[in-house]
């Protein structure tokens, strides 16, 4: 799943299952409400906080998603995913919600990579100079290899770490990283739910996955 | 392919996303594997970057908290009533 490569071609309709889910739940059929609360009750309030960071607050945008979800059920036609149009309600909430907070939310569709002063993946003083007689660019030291680390990057401490990094991250990379690396959407569905190019969705994550590893780098070589 | 067209390590840790999601051209891909091929480093730094996605991947295992589908549960079976 994740670190393949999910170009999927397809087109991002509602699937079988979707429409199944959506027909029980205008039925007024609980185990499919549940079953959708299982599945992406979770991901919502991990996604709620890219955008308020107060975890009781992304609670409850995802509880506000839910009722936008059954209030709105009648009028889901299949064009996007379920996911997706899961997605867009959630969006709509948090944005609501931070407009009350009196701050505003970037819009993905406006976002221009050129716009940003773009960091290298690795420290520039880790490669040999440009006047280096035979390796130039190259590796300075290798870095070092995790195996025989496997204890220590699976640790509860270090998955703490990784999230207090992904927060530290500029909020266009957050929704990327945590869209596809977190929860395994496709780089598809995650361009059709921000709105954003195949191409900028790919810097985005270059960026925030490369900030991730330097950090996990430096986190591992502390201890 | 010439000396010129080699790729150096500073280039390749900047293609490791295009090269994972499959978005290289044929020859850039070419390129890349070609230094992969007798650059330890730059094993090393794709290998990093694997198990950096892979434990990205793992922070999801949650359930949903009991009280709040409880509240959602009570929510849904008011809007069946209404
Ligand atoms: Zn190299």
């Amino acid at each position: 799943m994740a670190g393949s490569a999910p170009l999927d071609p397809s087109p991002l309709a509602a699937s079988e299952d979707d429409r199944r889910l959506v027909e029980a739940l205008r039925a007024g059929d609980e185990g499919a409400f549940t079953q959708l609360l299982e599945r992406y009750h979770t991901t919502l309030v991990r996604l709620a906080m890219i955008y308020v960071t107060d975890r009781a607050v992304a609670e409850e945008v995802a509880q506000e998603t839910w009722l936008g979800v059954l209030q709105g059920i009648d009028r889901f036609e299949g064009r996007a995913s379920l996911k997706t149009w899961i997605f867009h309600i959630l969006l709509n909430c948090a944005r609501t919600r931070r407009h009350r907070e009196a701050r505003s939310i970037p819009f993905s569709a406006f976002w221009n990579p050129a716009a940003e002063p773009g960091e290298p993946a690795v420290e520039p003083e880790r490669f040999l100079p440009a006047d280096h007689p035979t390796w130039p660019h190259h590796w300075n030291a290798f870095p070092e290899c995790w195996s025989g680390l496997e204890d220590r990057l699976v640790a509860r401490e270090t998955y703490a770490y990784i999230r207090q990094v992904i927060e530290t991250l500029p909020l266009h990379q957050r929704e990327v990283i945590t869209l596809r690396d977190i929860d395994g959407w496709t780089a598809s569905e995650v361009c059709a739910a921000l709105g954003i190019s195949e191409a900028n969705q790919r810097v985005l994550l270059h960026r925030a996955r490369s900030r991730v590893r330097r950090a996990l780098e430096q986190y591992l070589r502390e201890q | 392919m010439d000396d010129e067209q080699e790729l150096t390590c500073q280039e390749l840790v900047e293609l490791v996303t295009e090269y994972l999601e499959g978005a290289l051209s044929p020859e850039d891909r070419g390129r890349f594997e070609v230094h992969l091929a007798t650059c330890p480093g730059c094993q090393t730094y794709l290998e990093q970057m694997r198990q950096t996605i892979e434990l990205l991947g793992r922070i999801t295992e949650e359930m949903i908290p009991e009280r709040a589908k409880a509240d959602l549960l009570h929510a849904f079976r008011t809007w069946k009533r209404g």
